[in-house]
């Protein structure tokens, strides 16, 4: 009951303020820009002539993948600065004083805000996601294998950073809390690509960067999921091997057991936030 | 209400808060230190003290905002680490800042749903219209003054029917205007039954409405009592010729004496039914003793407290109950 209060709270805050209308209108902008980007693509006069069909889908993939990407990008930046004021802010300004001292558990309190917050991002990567699909459906012809599962993995990418943000934010200042979350994402991804270039290369100490950080933080290894689902099957094989470092391929499907691992670390995560919340003095 | 309830019972009412033993240290600091106080149910408790006197870290820790590090809490009969001892508590926290995304109608909506408790819309409007707010029940808390918010914030203390309400500083934004409706308000919560703790810096306030008082000083329990307790301790003071060594073995003898000149002031025992002025003129002038003035002294809780925190006189102590 409180949480399903607090979480419609934390989405009225969302609507209301001018997050949400900043990250549509980059999206808009983003969907219209790849809209003209594979339009040129069709068309496209290599120094070899025009592109085969497979090709064609290749780099499609490519792109589309390198888009989704920038677009879970912007859904990780969101949320990671929705998620930051959301405790530490609220502590720090006295709103959470009034709110907590009504007859709440605060671990019900942090549900309905995470909730909230899961809705919100999640929902936006889904739905962004899905026009971006459509568009370059409509634009090349092109549609990916799994549009569904990628989805759902990108939006539990979404979810594993916001977790991570709340968690941040119930110690460490408003601020710091979205840059860190950011931060740790982009390291992730790096080290993700370090460790495919590692593997691509024969290399096992590099290649086990990668593996190690997808499983700190799983975000770099929801998104290789989603890429996967994404990508034409056809593709990885067109670029040949030796270039399974590439950062917008994924060579394999995530195996169960990591996809059993994600909502572990999430609960792990959220259990560690709300035992430092019901502990903070406010 | 609660009346009905104890009828049924048989039992006596739970105070609306009982404390033991709190303290809180942050680092080396001890903010709090073996406080202990209750509030009767439909009693006005002022908390006066100085900046720093661990007035509100008290009030935080009666409501689960801070982690005690040792005592005891008891809100309207429940422990209060179960949230439920919060249900018929209104709160308004000195740092009073309301979602600004909100409407002030959606503020309080959202506190009555939080609280669970069954107050209509009508009834959110009234309590507006008790701070104030009437006309702004539809605009955006982002664009209230301070003072509006504290009203507001006053209105979300008392939206889901407490049976305590908690003011910390209630009047530290408001205009004098504002300061005396807030003392109305308190009063009318009297009236009605509702407890009341109240901390604020305005000690005529307090002294006006409170039925009792506690000083904390340095994170402990200065001095309380009821307002008759701590101010019933009064002075009179004569001037006075012609006193010899028995005419001021006279004067001791009613309480301790102090002389200025000719003017001598007697502290009267807080019991005193009356006539210990009039004997002591009668004596003196038996004594030979020419009496000019005789001034009682009335002693103002401002006086009291200055007092009691600059440790001038043993304060009276009441025992924790």
């Amino acid at each position: 009951m409180t949480a399903l209060t607090v979480a419609g709270l934390t989405l009225r805050e969302a609507s209301r303020r001018r997050v949400v209308w900043a990250l549509l209108a980059m999206t808009v902008v983003l969907l219209a820009l790849s809209a003209w980007g594979f339009s040129k693509l069709i068309g496209l006069d290599t120094e070899l002539g025009t592109m085969t069909s497979g090709e064609a889908r290749l780099v499609a993939s490519l792109l589309l993948n390198l888009i989704l990407f920038g677009m879970s990008l912007i859904a990780a930046i969101g949320t990671a600065f929705l998620a930051g004021p959301t405790l530490a802010g609220e502590v720090d300004s006295g709103q959470a004083l009034a709110l907590l001292a009504r007859p709440v558990r605060r671990s019900a309190v942090l549900f309905g805000k995470w909730l909230g917050l899961i809705a919100f991002g999640g929902g936006y990567v889904v739905i962004a996601g899905l026009a971006q699909l459509l568009v370059v459906r409509v634009v090349v012809g092109y549609w990916p294998p799994a549009p569904a599962t990628g989805l759902a993995l990108l939006a539990a990418e979404t979810i594993v950073l916001l977790t991570l943000a709340l968690l941040l934010s119930s110690v460490v200042s408003t601020m710091a809390s979205g840059i860190v979350a950011v931060g740790l994402f982009g390291a992730t991804w790096v080290a993700g690509v370090v460790g495919g270039i590692g593997a691509a290369l024969g290399n096992e100490g590099v290649a086990q960067v990668g593996t190690v950080s997808r499983i700190i933080l799983p975000t770099d290894g929801l998104w290789r999921g989603a890429m996967n689902a994404f990508q034409d099957p056809t593709a990885l094989a067109q670029m040949g091997p030796g270039q399974g470092g590439f950062p917008f391929l994924s060579a394999s499907a995530l195996t169960p057991a990591y996809l059993a691992w994600a909502p572990v670390w999430i609960a792990v995560v959220w259990g560690l936030t709300a035992l430092s919340f019901s502990r903070r003095d406010v | 209400m609660t009346s009905d309830a104890a009828a049924l019972d048989g039992l006596p009412p739970s105070p609306a808060v009982w404390c033991s033993g709190l303290r809180k240290r942050y680092g080396r600091q001890t903010a709090v230190d073996d406080v202990s106080f209750t509030v009767a149910r439909g009693e006005v408790l002022g908390l006066l003290g100085p900046n720093g006197a661990g007035k509100t870290s008290v009030i935080k820790m009666l409501l689960g905002l801070v982690r005690p590090d040792a005592g005891e809490v008891l809100l309207l009969g429940r422990r209060s680490t179960d949230p439920r001892s919060r249900s018929a508590v209104g709160y308004l926290p000195e740092l009073f800042r309301y979602q600004p995304w909100l409407t002030a109608a959606e503020v309080l909506a959202l506190h009555v749903k939080l609280a669970r408790v069954d107050v209509d819309a009508s009834e959110q409007r009234d309590c507006l219209a008790l701070v104030g707010l009437a006309d702004r029940a539809g605009d955006r808390v982002g664009g209230f003054s301070k003072g509006m918010q504290q009203r507001l914030g006053l209105a979300v203390a008392l939206v889901a029917r407490p049976e305590l309400v908690v003011l910390d500083e209630p009047t530290s934004a408001l205009d004098p205007l504002g300061r005396v409706d807030v003392r109305d308000l308190v009063l009318a919560l009297k009236a009605r039954g509702v407890a009341v703790l109240l901390n604020s810096h305005l000690i005529g306030e307090v002294e006006r409405v409170c039925d009792r008082v506690v000083i904390l000083d340095k994170g402990k329990v200065a001095a309380s009592g009821t307002l008759a307790e701590l101010l019933g301790q009064r002075e009179v003071r004569l001037r006075l010729a012609a006193v010899d060594g028995r005419a001021e073995d006279r004067l001791r003898a009613s309480g301790s004496m102090t002389r200025s000149g000719d003017w001598f002031t007697v502290q009267l025992a807080a019991d005193d039914d009356g006539v210990t002025v009039p004997d002591l003129v009668n004596d003196l002038v038996g004594l030979g003793v020419r009496v000019h003035a005789v001034e009682p002294v009335r002693i103002s809780l401002e006086e009291r407290l200055l007092a009691v925190l600059r440790h001038e006189e043993p304060a009276p102590q009441e025992a924790a109950r």
